[in-house]
């Protein structure tokens, strides 16, 4: 009797596992068509007729479509016998994290290509990494790319991100609200120190009774900015946490004054990437920012008011010798293990983000500075912009960019996601919205809390 | 004999046809999705919570260190905003759904069924959706309408998303607009199952509507209530899309860290699984004491003894 009780139940679970068999079957034979069709390529390209383009998905920032787009076009032109198709796909950047995380650690369903946020990258970079190594593209080109950005997306030698841009920092001033204080843009030109910066801003600031600039209360900037152009970070290259050093410390208490003297302010909504901050900025409300390449194109697109009355120009710095510009954020490239066409994905990475046109491409699409610095020079760059009062980008910053430029030193390190969401959540907030610790009890807990992560 | 007995039991008429057979046969689709979907992701959960996940495909033992790193500022306050929210959303649940099916269910009423439906409606809305509207109201510009209101009163606009209460004022209002109405159902049903006769004799009796309300409604009412109770605090302590509308990458000063919310920010923002896996699980004995205590209160087990 307990026998064919027991004979029923493995029939009953047979049945259930059944048909869960077959709906997985359907992937199967989805898979072997795609196997059956490779071998048609092959024979289509000696008859040098057009095959199938070749689909690769993209898990993609919305912004950086036309990047990817014109990447297509380009591959394509140079490949017209073997052409590739995206199927672009537009996630909010933490969900799409949240996303490929699960789909890797899982091993189905991630794309073939995808755009990974620099916050997030170290999640990718332990254990057996999961994206395939972009050495063979990287490395032919390297000599006159801004290698550094490279380096941040690399273990051990091996490339593994392609960056999107350089995103060198600048400072971007109104002209119109700091000529009503009667300060010429010779005097902004003469700024090299954060103390004439400071000294012109309290100018501004007392004249015009706006602020002189703002400070991200969600997110790190500037202070990661300012921290890398002191070459410094929140772990060092050897993996030691660094948040609680006196430089470290110092430079946030810097900043806490400035706040507390009245020049600084929070910004709107908590960072300077969200519509609070762009309607109180267009409304002439903010004297300068401190911001990456990468936000000419919200500023032009958000603030058209300020079109015009822009300027920007390089960083001031602490001491004299230190570097005028840095590298903020980033989305680098990359290809998982899961892509079935690694060679056609990494060349038309390689069209996409790194050759001359591909670069062209990037900054007459969304205005990014590329990591390419062949096309700096390039006409179609250095055309003077009507929004920044007629001046070009690449002309002021090229000079301070071209000997190198320092980025975060150590963002694949395990402990670096956690140290940028402890900075996000809690270090701002404690320090600027509720000030409820200062800078160095702030950075201190912080800095402990990430210690304790065991490795 | 033998040959026989096999031949006649692959017979799949035979098979459907057995009443030794037809009730595994119809209870299999839930006993394969219970150990698929539920015992053993729920074994592994408790599997995983021992290990730490190394980047991919790397695990090693740690023994209780995931348990041992919960006692964190970050966790504390996790429980915190869990409870104050559980608390506010139990206040509310606990009156205002009674109180609206009490008057939709009035013959006094006119258009009953347009109010029933009104309040009915939201619960059929889902959080993230209704959460975008609420984060519009809730903006920190003068042109949100809650800035708005606070200007009727001739006060300054504030960041409604950067201060702890009234980030917890956020929350327990969407959750409030959007619960509050499944609640009244759930009411108004028991309401309508409470026999006319009682209410009659009450009435010769010569108590007044307050009365009739307090003596006869609310204790025919206790069993919905209870179960309004327990529901109310389960999804209290499991709350994670109210907070996800409002601070989807970051919340700032923790302000809208719930457990749930912590879970995911270990598990896929840091890819922290084996700490993730601890979480969930000092969650369910979290929930399942906080029930238990509450139901033995309420005297749901002494009953079965008696």
């Amino acid at each position: 009797m307990k026998v064919k009780k027991l004979t029923a139940l493995a029939v009953s679970l047979l049945l259930a596992v059944s048909t869960t068999a077959c709906s997985g079957g359907d992937g199967d034979v989805a898979i072997n068509d795609d196997a059956a069709k490779s071998p048609d390529t092959a024979e289509t390209e000696e008859i040098t007729e057009p095959a199938d383009p070749i689909e690769l998905t993209c898990w993609v920032n919305e912004a950086h479509t036309d990047i990817f787009e014109y990447g297509a076009e380009l591959y394509n032109e140079a490949h017209p016998n073997n052409p590739i198709e995206l199927s672009l796909e537009f996630y909010p950047v933490t969900e799409m994290h949240n996303k490929l995380l699960i789909a890797l650690q899982s091993g189905v369903g991630a794309p073939d290509i995808v755009d990974v946020n620099l916050t997030w990258w170290s999640n990718f970079m332990q254990g057996d990494i999961q994206f395939v190594p972009l050495n063979d593209i990287v490395e032919p080109d390297l000599d006159h790319m801004v290698s550094s950005r490279f380096e941040l997306y690399s273990k051990d030698g091996t490339y593994y991100g392609i960056p999107t841009h350089v995103g060198a920092t600048c400072m971007y001033y109104n002209m119109d609200l700091i000529g009503q204080a009667g300060v010429t843009i010779e005097e902004i030109d003469a700024i090299e120190t954060w103390d004439q910066y400071l000294e012109i801003g309290r100018k501004v600031a007392d004249a015009t009774g706006k602020a002189w600039t703002a400070y991200e209360t969600l997110n790190q900037r500037p202070y990661w900015p300012l921290l890398n152009g002191c070459g410094l970070d929140y772990i060092d290259a050897d993996g030691n946490v660094t948040m609680d050093n006196e430089e470290n410390i110092a430079i946030l208490e810097w900043m806490y004054d400035v706040f507390q003297d009245g020049l600084a302010v929070e910004a709107p909504g908590g960072d300077l990437i969200n519509e609070n901050f762009y309607n109180w900025m267009n409304e002439g409300n903010c004297a300068s920012v401190l911001m990456p390449s990468w936000y000419m194109i919200r500023l032009m697109d958000y603030m058209p008011d300020l079109s015009g009355k822009m300027i920007m120009r390089p960083v001031p710095v602490f001491e004299e010798g230190q570097p005028r510009s840095t590298c903020v954020g980033g989305t680098p490239t990359a290809i998982t293990n899961q892509c079935k066409y690694v060679e056609e994905a990494k060349e038309f990475l390689y069209w996409a983000k790194l050759s001359d046109e591909g670069s062209i491409g990037i900054w007459e699409t969304c205005k990014f500075d590329p990591v390419n610095l062949n096309v700096w020079t390039d006409a179609r760059l250095t055309e003077p912009m009507d929004y920044f009062s007629g001046e070009s980008f690449f002309d002021i910053m090229m000079p301070y960019i071209e000997g190198g430029i320092p980025s975060p030193v150590n963002p694949s390190d395990a402990k670096s996601t956690t140290a940028q969401e402890l900075m996000r959540n809690n270090v701002m907030y404690q320090v600027f919205v509720t000030q409820e610790k200062s800078p160095k009890q702030a950075l201190t807990d912080a800095a402990n809390e990430v210690r304790d992560l065991k490795d | 004999m033998q040959a026989k007995q096999v031949r006649t039991s692959w017979n799949p008429k035979r098979i459907l046809y057995s009443r030794k057979m037809a009730p595994y046969l119809f209870v299999a689709p839930f006993v394969a999705s219970f150990l698929i979907f539920f015992l053993y992701p729920s074994i592994e959960t408790i599997r995983m919570s021992f290990m730490s996940m190394e980047g991919f495909g790397k695990e090693r033992f740690v023994g209780f260190y995931h348990y041992e790193r919960l006692f964190n500022y970050h966790f504390g306050h996790a429980i915190l905003t869990n409870t104050v929210y559980t608390a506010c959303v139990l206040v509310i649940m606990m009156t205002v759904p009674i109180v609206l099916a009490v008057v939709v269910n009035s013959r006094l009423l006119k258009l009953r069924n347009m109010f029933r439906s009104a309040f009915f409606i939201p619960s059929l809305v889902s959080a993230l959706i209704a959460g975008i509207a609420f984060r519009l109201m809730f903006s920190d510009m003068d042109s949100g309408l809650f800035n708005q209101i606070l200007h009727l009163f001739g006060r300054e606009s504030i960041a409604w998303n950067m201060g702890y209460s009234t980030g917890i004022l956020m929350m327990v209002t969407l959750d409030a607009w959007k619960s509050i109405g499944i609640n009244m159902v759930y009411c108004l049903s028991a309401l309508q199952s409470i026999p006319e006769d009682i209410y009659e004799s009450a009435e010769i009796d010569g108590a007044s509507a307050l009365r009739k309300f307090w003596f006869i409604t609310v204790p025919m009412l206790k069993p919905t209530l209870i179960y309004i109770f327990t529901l109310t605090v389960i999804a209290g302590y499991r709350m994670f899309t109210e907070s996800y509308v409002y601070w989807v990458d970051s919340t700032p000063g923790d302000i809208g860290l719930t457990i749930v919310r912590y879970l995911y920010q270990m598990s896929f923002q840091r890819n922290d699984m084996g700490f993730g896996s601890a979480i969930g699980i000092v969650l369910l004995g979290i929930i399942m004491m906080i029930n238990l205590v509450q139901l033995r209160g309420f005297g749901m087990f002494g009953k079965e003894k008696d």
